[in-house]
């Protein structure tokens, strides 16, 4: 039963929401309507299990890993921070010490992170890029025009601009276009095979 | 070792060496390179540039710090030409460091035209589970929206008074970082067939022109090339712009790093033979 | 910039330099900058998820507005932390299985539509005598083509082989347009983290 009840109800919501598309009615957007509010309230509700799940481990590490205490305690500390300069509605203002600690610590760490791949890919293109076969060099040739229409290339640029718009719009849109109808189609099976029970990972073990 | 072997064998710190000075450069010795507007690009500017005065747009601030460098200049721009022309935009955002960064974009630009939220523009604030979100804000704003990011009950905001859901707006702009420029498409315009655009970063802007072709999107923003050439449309002096020599001279290097490669590689091929 | 902007410009300033240094190798000013903004990033959620969610779609609906319909779905969230009881954790799937059985009933028509119907009726297209007739032309064959390459059920051998490869040069052509974008994504990041470090360096000894 622990298993056979949460079937039932993803059968019966997914077929109801299937077959509500369908139905141009006020009753219909009511049942929509209350649905994903429903929906919405129940996700809030779950997203304490992430930050509970991520502080349990960073005090473990605290306590139990001399070498890393220290950095865990600094991610303790940064969250401790934010959460009491945070605790008015009106720390959400530009201005507040909260904001201020969002817009000079939060941002550039996260901005700079990101910011390493910069030089990764440019190893990668270094030493990866290289025209082996007939596949490959047709996708270093396509990489190579399309990164040149950034560079001012004189009497030349308007054609290069010209065919990397074609390219964009032509070759890369048709094989975009069939990833995404595999996709698409694959997506749609795994819905139906969820809907009837047939894809049950949700449930997770007993 | 031979010289190919060395040339192919070279510590990575060198490769990030390289890279960086070439991308310092721009900042020591200015120099301009033009940008030419593509047509997907010159359909979102029109789009909003043919709204009246009063009409209501949204814009969603839907992307984090990571994707600031590409995303930020364009809301920056566009929120500045609606303010111009006196559009009303109404901005919301689906990522949760999003939030921050539209409160950063709108206070400054609404401060500079002397905009007045509730009155001149709102911002409804951040709701997580984005395709959620869209489709609810489909039914109505209230519902996922009660208050606005302020605690300003949505009904009392004198802007939002007819204003209920897509249906009320001229349009829609999703700036995007992640699978919420999907969402937007699928949930959004597949529910409600409002007019969309995207403006989206440079690693997914590829995978956009299958709906640009198809109409379910009418314009597309692409990376930091895109942001500038908004900018040039609108004359607004902004970060996209000024990241383009930079963005010159680091793909000249990177293309230098795959021409040398490529000749170690094939010398290395040779020499084996 | 004014004494307190350049304080603040100056921790992030401080903070980025850290973050560049793992480039020559891990050490710990990168791990004291990478957990700082793992708890930051963590308080700031936790708080922005508070004000503007939990308040104003469980707390003010329920307790001031008296919608007493948002009790049931308040219950089963609540439902969703028993995950972590062993004796319980059954009651964690009746909350799962509703958000699972309503998600995938309201995307299954939408990706039917959205991912096959208008990608197949926008690739169908009249076709002309013109340099848009002949990229429409391209287009139908490209699609086609993909398509044919992601068939494996049949050996891609002969006509079916020969147009299966044209399908992977297609997908080849579109790869190489999403690396050669993303090496421009990927370089803007860096950029803008430069022109922020050379302003901000320019404000610290201009002043």
């Amino acid at each position: 039963m622990r298993r056979q009840i949460p079937l039932y109800i993803v059968l019966v919501s997914g077929i109801v929401f299937v077959i509500q598309f369908f139905i141009p009615s006020h009753e219909s957007e009511f049942i929509f309507e209350y649905g994903q509010d429903w929906v919405m309230v129940i996700g809030i509700l779950a997203l304490p299990l992430g930050i509970w799940s991520y502080l349990r481990k960073t005090w473990l590490t605290a306590v139990k890993k001399p070498k890393e205490r220290f950095f865990a305690g600094v991610s303790l500390f940064g969250f401790a921070i934010m959460m009491l300069t945070g605790l008015k509605r009106e720390s959400l203002m530009a201005g507040s010490l909260y904001m201020e600690l969002f817009e000079y610590v939060l941002i550039p760490i996260q901005a700079t992170i990101f910011s390493l791949l910069a030089f990764y890919i440019a190893s990668a293109a270094y030493r990866a890029f290289r025209a082996r076969s007939v596949i490959a060099t047709m996708l270093l040739g396509t990489a190579f025009i399309v990164m040149l229409r950034l560079i001012p290339l004189g009497p030349i640029s308007d054609l290069n601009q010209a065919l990397v718009g074609w390219i964009l719009s032509v070759p890369n849109m048709a094989a975009k276009r069939g990833l995404l109808i595999g996709i698409g189609l694959g997506a749609i099976a795994t819905c139906i095979k969820i809907i009837l029970g047939i894809e049950r990972t949700y449930l997770g073990r007993d | 070792m031979k010289w190919h072997e060395k040339m192919l064998n070279i510590d990575r710190r060198w490769i990030y060496l390289i890279l960086g000075v070439a991308v310092i450069v721009p900042a020591v010795v200015s120099f301009h390179v033009p940008v030419n507007v593509t047509p997907e690009v010159r359909r979102v500017y029109d789009f909003i540039e043919d709204l009246k005065p009063g009409d209501i747009f949204y814009v969603g601030i839907d992307y984090d710090p990571a994707s600031l460098a590409e995303l930020h200049p364009m809301a920056y721009a566009i929120l500045d030409q609606c303010f111009r022309k006196d559009i009303k935009p109404v901005v919301a955002t689906l990522s949760q460091f999003g939030a921050g960064m539209a409160e950063q974009v709108l206070s400054e630009v609404a401060a500079e035209y002397g905009k007045e939220s509730g009155i001149d523009y709102c911002y409804l604030g951040y709701k997580p589970y984005p395709a959620i979100t869209i489709m609810l804000m489909g039914v109505d704003f209230r519902v996922p929206f009660p208050q606005d990011y302020y605690g300003t009950p949505i009904d009392s905001i004198p802007m939002m008074r007819y204003v209920h859901n897509f249906d009320d707006l001229k349009g829609v702009i999703s700036l995007s970082a992640g699978t919420s420029s999907e969402f937007w498409i699928i949930y959004g315009y597949g529910r409600y067939f409002m007019p969309l655009a995207l403006g989206v970063t440079g690693v997914m802007a590829a995978d956009y022109y299958p709906y640009l072709q198809s109409g379910q999107i009418f314009g597309l923003i692409s990376g930091i090339k895109g942001a500038a050439e908004y900018e040039a449309l609108t004359e607004y002096k902004g970060e996209g712009l000024k990241s383009i020599p930079y963005q010159t001279a680091s793909h000249v290097v990177i293309l230098a790093f795959i021409i040398v490669s490529n000749i170690g590689y094939f010398a290395s091929r040779r020499s084996k033979k | 910039m004014t004494t307190v902007e350049l304080l603040w410009n100056g921790l992030a300033a401080f903070l980025t330099l850290c973050i560049f240094s793992f480039l020559y190798k891990d050490n710990p000013f990168y791990k004291f900058a990478e957990q700082l903004v793992a708890g930051v990033a963590l308080g700031y959620w936790t708080m922005l998820l508070y004000h503007t969610t939990f308040t104003d779609k469980v707390l003010i609906p329920i307790f001031q507005q008296g919608k007493l319909h948002y009790i049931l779905p308040t219950i089963m969230g609540i439902m969703m932390w028993t995950r972590f009881s062993k004796k319980l954790a059954y009651l964690s799937r009746i909350a799962i299985a509703f958000y699972i059985g309503v998600g995938t009933g309201v995307a299954l028509p939408l990706y039917m539509y959205n991912y096959v119907f208008r990608q197949l009726q926008a690739t169908v297209v009249p076709l002309q005598f013109s340099w848009l007739g002949l990229n429409s032309l391209l287009m139908v064959t490209f699609v086609t083509c993909t398509l044919f390459y992601f068939f494996f059920s049949k050996e891609h051998k002969g006509t079916f082989g020969g147009l299966s490869k044209v399908g992977i040069y297609t997908l080849m052509a579109g790869f190489g347009a999403s690396f050669g974008l993303t090496v421009m994504g990927r370089v803007a990041l860096l950029v803008q983290r430069i022109i922020f470090l050379r302003e901000y360096f320019i404000a610290l000894f201009g002043s």
